[in-house]
């Protein structure tokens, strides 16, 4: 039998009398990489946070690693441990070093040896070329290097998934190819089970195992990557694709 | 005006500076103490605590230092709580600087953006932890601005306690007045006097705050 | 006892006496605040403007009032207009005088501040569609700083309101004034009606401060 990772079903999230997701039902199997597409306010920033714990939910369950998710605060804060998240704005802490930022949560959430996982996280940060920055300061950084050290944070807690939010959004286009880069070797090389929402459509075309692809909080099309981009199977999504950039 | 009666009045009036700035220094780090107790108690919601500690900011700031210092003063004793006029400046002061600090710490917390928390939160963090390494140390920069400007707000407050009688430097000033009916001159020596304390310490205070949010925020 | 004390509050016509007193605190605020609110208003544009000269001496201005704390401003007014330039004003106008003009430099700083915190690129898109300069201030600059810096001016409101607590000091007929004259007056009948007198007037203060500060923190936290 297949690990599953996660699996949603039947998820509804309300913003009041909104409703923001309705009845989302998917599967991802370890070593997966699920990219969410579909135009701005579809959702899916907020299914990844809901994947996250950062929105709640009341409709629906979510299973992680085949147990259903009891989603009370506590649990919530262990399971992140084990569902890394990268963001669009990065998030770094502003007042840590780069070395800092990233041994914070294995050192403190995770309680781990901390020269144990400082020898761990120099390779992570020699591996994304940021070897010489260790004790920079985020401010010193480009927009490309901090994405780099948020990337290497989640890392760090060597979690199951990683849930990227438009990671490459803030970044000028010189840096993103290089932030792709790291996200596709990451698949290709390590395996990581991934889910992304980008607006970039090469990457998503490169690295897509499977899209689903949204409109108004709905999942219009569940389909594997690499026919998604060949033939969509709905009008709305081959309209999505034309009207993209590639 | 007279220098010669300023030279006379001089060792008086370094009294009396000397005695502002001691009761300004217990007042602001007292102020402190409180205010950052029960910001701590608000920021973590402990029951029932918390709420008694807001009505007594609110009812802190919401009245005047003066009203404050008289009821410590005049009324307390009637029900045999007698306090020197010292002490219930004191009292009084951090009182009221306890509440003012107290809404400087809090409004730093919640300025700190909940993107930042959330990003802790992605990171596993407990509650404790998320305040302990992010809502703390960039709350604590961003109330700077605040707790700076109540430093100078409770430093003038002391003028306050000439009404009950405490020779700090404006009473000690009524007073020459009173004895010697100059008052150009020896109100001229309480504004230096209010100046030679205040500007330094303005000075400083602008350099630390940019220190602090530089040190957290690189700009 | 304590529970008959609270009765000094009613003898005689004393309630009335303090409210009218409460009322004198109240007028001396308002007139201080318009006066002040205008003249800072006024300080806070020349603050913005290029002139060096003036915004050296408006600074100046500025500092001064940050660095004297209200009660000595309403001695050296109370003592020096009459002694020195002998104008023999009454107190109240002479506490006037010194509110407003602390006013209107705590507003000048305000003003400017909310003035040059409107984006610049609105000053800009202004000029392009050939505003003159006040037309500029008039119909995009002062309006936009108006609604920035109105939780700013309320605070400085309950700040006026409660520093007229200082004007028992140059002896104007206020509601402490008032409050010392009541307990004194029936201190042997009342022996704890300082504690119900002082109350009182911390209520007072509490009832009219409390919504205008409620109201200057709901403000800034919509934004």
């Amino acid at each position: 039998m297949e690990d599953e990772i996660l699996k949603v079903e039947h998820l509804n999230k309300f913003y009041d009398n909104w409703q923001a997701l309705h009845d989302i039902n998917f599967s991802l199997k370890k070593g997966e990489v699920l990219t969410l597409l579909g135009p701005s306010g579809s959702g899916k920033s907020t299914l990844l946070r809901t994947l996250n714990g950062l929105e709640d939910y009341k409709d629906g369950t979510i299973y992680f690693q085949e147990n259903k998710i009891d989603p009370t605060p506590k649990n919530w804060q262990l399971l992140r441990q084990k569902i890394g998240m990268v963001f669009q704005s990065y998030e770094l802490f502003p007042n840590l070093t780069v070395i800092e930022n990233v041994l914070l949560a294995p050192v403190k959430v995770q309680k781990r040896n901390e020269n144990e996982v400082r020898k761990e996280v120099e390779d992570l940060l020699a591996r994304v070329g940021l070897s010489y920055y260790l004790n920079a300061y985020p401010r010193e950084l480009s927009g490309g290097q901090k994405q780099r050290v948020a990337i290497v944070r989640a890392l760090a807690m060597k979690p199951e998934v990683m849930l990227l939010d438009e990671i490459t959004a803030s970044l000028d286009p010189e840096m993103v190819r290089g932030i792709e880069e790291i996200v596709e070797k990451l698949s290709k090389q390590d395996h990581m089970t991934m889910i992304i929402v980008t607006h970039q459509m090469n990457f998503a075309e490169r690295i897509a195992d499977e899209v689903l692809f949204l409109e108004n909080g709905k999942i219009l099309e569940d389909t594997p990557g690499a026919e998604f981009f060949k033939k969509p199977q709905t009008k709305r999504a081959k309209e999505f694709l034309e009207s993209m950039d590639f | 005006m007279a220098w010669s009666i300023m030279q006379q009045a001089l060792p008086i009036f370094a009294r009396a500076f000397g005695l502002t700035l001691r009761l300004s220094l217990i007042g602001i780090v007292g102020s402190m103490i409180v205010g950052v107790i029960v910001s701590l108690v608000q920021y973590f919601k402990v029951p029932v605590l918390s709420q008694i500690l807001t009505a007594y900011v609110e009812l802190a700031r919401n009245t005047p230092l003066l009203i404050q210092l008289f009821f410590l003063y005049y009324a307390f004793p009637v029900f045999g709580l007698k306090m020197s006029a010292e002490v219930c400046g004191i009292v009084g002061l951090i009182f009221l600087g306890g509440a003012y600090m107290a809404e400087g710490f809090t409004g730093g917390f919640n300025g700190v953006s909940l993107s930042q928390i959330n990003s802790g939160k992605a990171l596993g963090m407990s509650p404790f932890q998320l305040a302990r390494y992010v809502v703390f140390p960039q709350g604590f920069a961003l109330s700077m601005p605040a707790l700076t400007a109540n430093v100078v707000f409770l430093i003038k407050e002391t003028s306050i306690f000439s009404v009950i009688a405490i020779p700090e430097l404006t009473n000690t000033a009524l007073d020459l007045i009173g004895m010697y009916y100059r008052s150009n001159e020896y109100l001229f020596m309480l504004v230096v006097a209010y100046a030679i304390i205040l500007i330094p310490i303005i000075l400083f205070l602008a350099w630390l705050e940019r220190r602090v949010r530089y040190g957290a925020f690189g700009n | 006892m304590v529970h008959s004390g609270i009765n000094v509050l009613f003898e005689g016509s004393n309630f009335a006496r303090l409210m009218a007193g409460l009322w004198t605190s109240i007028w001396i605020a308002a007139i201080s605040l318009v006066i002040g609110l205008a003249l800072g208003t006024i300080f806070g544009i020349l603050r913005t403007l290029p002139n060096k000269f003036v915004r050296f001496i408006l600074r100046l201005y500025l500092e001064f009032f940050r660095i004297v704390p209200t009660i000595v401003l309403l001695y050296l007014v109370y003592y020096i207009l009459p002694r020195t330039f002998h104008v023999n004003w009454p107190a109240t106008w002479m506490a006037v005088l010194a509110f407003a003009l602390w006013v209107a430099a705590e507003f000048s700083d305000i003003v400017r501040g909310a003035i040059e915190s409107v984006p610049k690129s609105q000053r800009e898109s202004g000029l392009a569609l050939g505003l003159s300069k006040i037309q500029l201030f008039r119909y995009v600059l002062l309006p936009q700083a108006v609604k920035l810096e109105l939780p700013a001016t309320i605070n400085l409101a309950t700040r006026v309101i409660k520093t007229t607590s200082l004007l028992m000091v140059i002896s104007i007929m206020e509601v402490i004034n008032v409050g010392q004259q009541i307990i004194e007056a029936n201190n042997q009948q009342y022996p704890t009606g300082v504690f119900w007198v002082y109350g009182l007037i911390f209520i007072f203060y509490f009832v009219l401060d409390y919504p205008l500060s409620a109201w200057a923190k709901k403000l800034t936290k919509e934004r």
